[in-house]
């Protein structure tokens, strides 16, 4: 069957050749680039850029979960920050809990251990998503992003008047959790671990795309009444995704936790939910590594425009919208249709 | 003769004050076409959406193979053997015709919490759709995305769809509207060669096609089963005649 090259392909024309190819090869040279990136920087006296970097893939993180729900189930959470602020969360309550040596809700010990807290804000995250998504699940539209919302809200004044952890002020996490023996508080080695763990998560929300799940939730976003014609009931799959992606921006904001070293409501504010959505859109809704690259775009045009003027969403407005107009799916999109593309799904 | 395989009894739904369907009584036998013909706005489409359960009647009982299924979600509908496709196609605009058949096979084997897997790599997922594209006479397409597809193309992937679920009832609506005279009998050829195989309530505005395919018919008219007979006696009924086919029309 394979003898014959030409006939094959031109009886199956969405043979996959050159393209992915070229991504195979682009995907190569991002892993590397990423690997490299901390030695370059101080190579080139630009030290400085490794938490940039660090804060680039964390936001990665966030924006790519969120685009699991946003992006490929069609679910337009505005509430995302709540996962994310909640994450952070986990982290500081159980380094406060640490060093108080108390026991949080009277029963859990405290922890400075990354391989204690991280998958203690996965869990915690998909729990208030399961929570919140449930409740939320049940309408669609405009009321599913203005509950979401409100959810996000609510928690956002919890944690306000939250006086034992901070309220208004939040948390201050002297020293970022251990992993190992490593030294954490070093750039490049908490960038590493950033690294690592991005890695995991985009891997797995490739994988699931791809799977039978991935197809059930493309197709329940494209049109319910045909899944329901077929045998399937969307709301498991909807809830199942969104806790999924509720989890991973709880792990997201456990890891900001740390970077920054403080935790504070302004996680968890709703415009953080619009800075997270803001990347997914300026990257690519619905593509796989699109939320990297939409990170990145916003991180370092905060970072550049705030050395002009702190009006620096004044340029930001205008430069989503030229996206949002004009390439056709984001970032990615634009990449793609340079021949470099990460695959449009 | 045994027990019928659909059994629709005092089916009733209002809209405000329209009585869209008005105490239909109806039976399909196991293994025949079943035709429901009637003029416009005589709430065919609606009937069909009332047994698929995307709309819940007022009033009456639906049972399939005996048992009531008329409090059940379309998703429960589905499980037990029913199956349906549009009028008004309903379909994955993003994914190809493969992708569209794949998904139903996928669905009718179970459910989907499967994250791991390349669903497009399951060989036997796969292949099964592709079979039912071949059913439908749709392999040479099935890498075609649906939104590029014509509106004869989509008409027959809502078909495939139907038989990747493999239902024991077929309810099928208007399969030919909208369709060139060739498609039109591509489908009654499709139609006519699973005759047998699968159990179907055909709603069709195209008499020949009608006349070729169904067992017996049905008349619906303002919301009532007027007559059930065979081809014959539906033709040579005078109430029928006044009422629908149009006396001294044609």
């Amino acid at each position: 069957m394979s003898d014959s090259t030409t006939t094959d392909q031109t009886l199956n024309p969405a043979a996959p050749a050159a393209p992915a190819y070229g991504r195979s090869l682009a995907l190569l040279a991002l892993a590397v680039a990423l690997i490299a990136l901390p030695f370059f920087v101080q190579a080139i006296g630009q030290p400085a850029l490794v938490p940039l970097a660090t804060r680039v893939l964390i936001y990665a993180i966030a924006a790519a979960s969120l685009n699991l729900a946003l992006g490929f189930g069609g679910m337009v959470s505005f509430g995302h920050a709540a996962f994310f602020g909640i994450g952070g969360y986990v982290v500081g309550i159980l380094y406060r809990t640490m060093v108080d040596d108390t026991l949080f809700l009277g029963f859990i010990p405290g922890t400075d251990q990354l391989l204690i807290t991280l998958p203690a804000a996965l869990l915690i995250g998909g729990l208030f998503a399961c929570v919140i998504g449930a409740l939320s699940l049940r309408t669609s539209g405009v009321q599913f992003i203005m509950i979401t919302l409100a959810f996000a809200q609510m928690l956002f004044f919890l944690f306000v008047s939250l006086k034992a952890y901070g309220g208004d002020d939040g948390l201050t996490i002297r020293r970022r959790n251990a992993l190992f023996s490593f030294n954490t508080r070093d750039d490049i080695t908490f960038y590493f671990i950033c690294l690592v763990i991005a890695a995991l998560v985009f891997l797995a929300l490739w994988r699931i795309v791809g799977s039978r799940f991935g197809m059930v939730l493309a197709g329940i976003r494209q049109n319910e009444r045909r899944m329901a014609a077929i045998g399937i009931a969307p709301y498991r799959y909807k809830l199942a995704a969104f806790v999924i992606s509720g989890m991973g921006a709880g792990l997201a904001g456990a890891l900001m936790a740390n970077y920054l070293r403080f935790v504070s409501p302004d996680m968890l504010h709703w415009t953080k939910s619009g800075e997270l959505m803001i990347m997914v859109i300026l990257g690519g809704v619905g593509t796989l590594l699109g939320p990297l690259l939409g990170a990145a775009a916003l991180v370092v045009l905060e970072t550049v425009l705030t050395g002009w003027t702190e009006h620096w969403q004044i340029v930001l407005g205008p430069i989503l919208l030229l996206v949002v107009l004009f390439t056709q799916g984001g970032l990615n999109g634009l990449l793609g249709r340079l021949g470099l593309g990460a695959r449009h799904d | 003769m045994t027990e019928p395989l659909l059994s629709v009894r005092g089916l009733r739904k209002r809209f405000g004050g329209l009585v869209a369907t008005d105490g239909v009584d109806l039976d399909v036998r196991d293994g025949e076409i079943h035709a429901l013909i009637g003029p416009n706005g005589a709430g065919k489409t609606t009937l069909i959406t009332q047994l698929f359960g995307e709309l819940t009647h007022d009033e009456g009982a639906i049972l399939l193979k005996g048992e009531e299924i008329g409090s059940l979600p379309t998703v429960q509908r589905v499980r037990r053997g029913l199956g349906r496709t549009f009028q008004i196609t309903q379909l994955l605009p993003d994914f190809t015709m493969l992708d569209n058949v794949a998904l139903a096979v996928q669905a009718n084997g179970g459910h989907s919490f499967r994250f791991f897997a390349n669903a497009r790599r399951d060989k036997d997922l796969r292949a099964r759709a592709r079979q039912h594209l071949a059913t439908a006479g749709l392999s040479h397409r099935a890498e075609v995305k649906v939104a590029d597809l014509s509106h004869g193309e989509q008409k027959q992937l809502e078909f495939a769809i139907a038989l990747a679920s493999e239902p024991r009832l077929l309810l099928l609506d208007e399969p030919m509207a909208g369709l060139g005279h060739a498609e039109s009998e591509q489908m009654v050829a499709m139609l006519s060669a699973l005759k047998g195989r699968v159990t179907m309530l055909l709603v069709e505005h195209d008499m020949d096609a009608v006349f070729a395919l169904a067992d017996r018919i049905s008349v619906l008219v303002y919301g009532r089963v007027i007559a059930t007979g065979t081809a014959e006696e539906i033709r040579d009924n005078p109430e029928v005649r006044t009422a629908y086919l149009g006396e001294g029309d044609a």
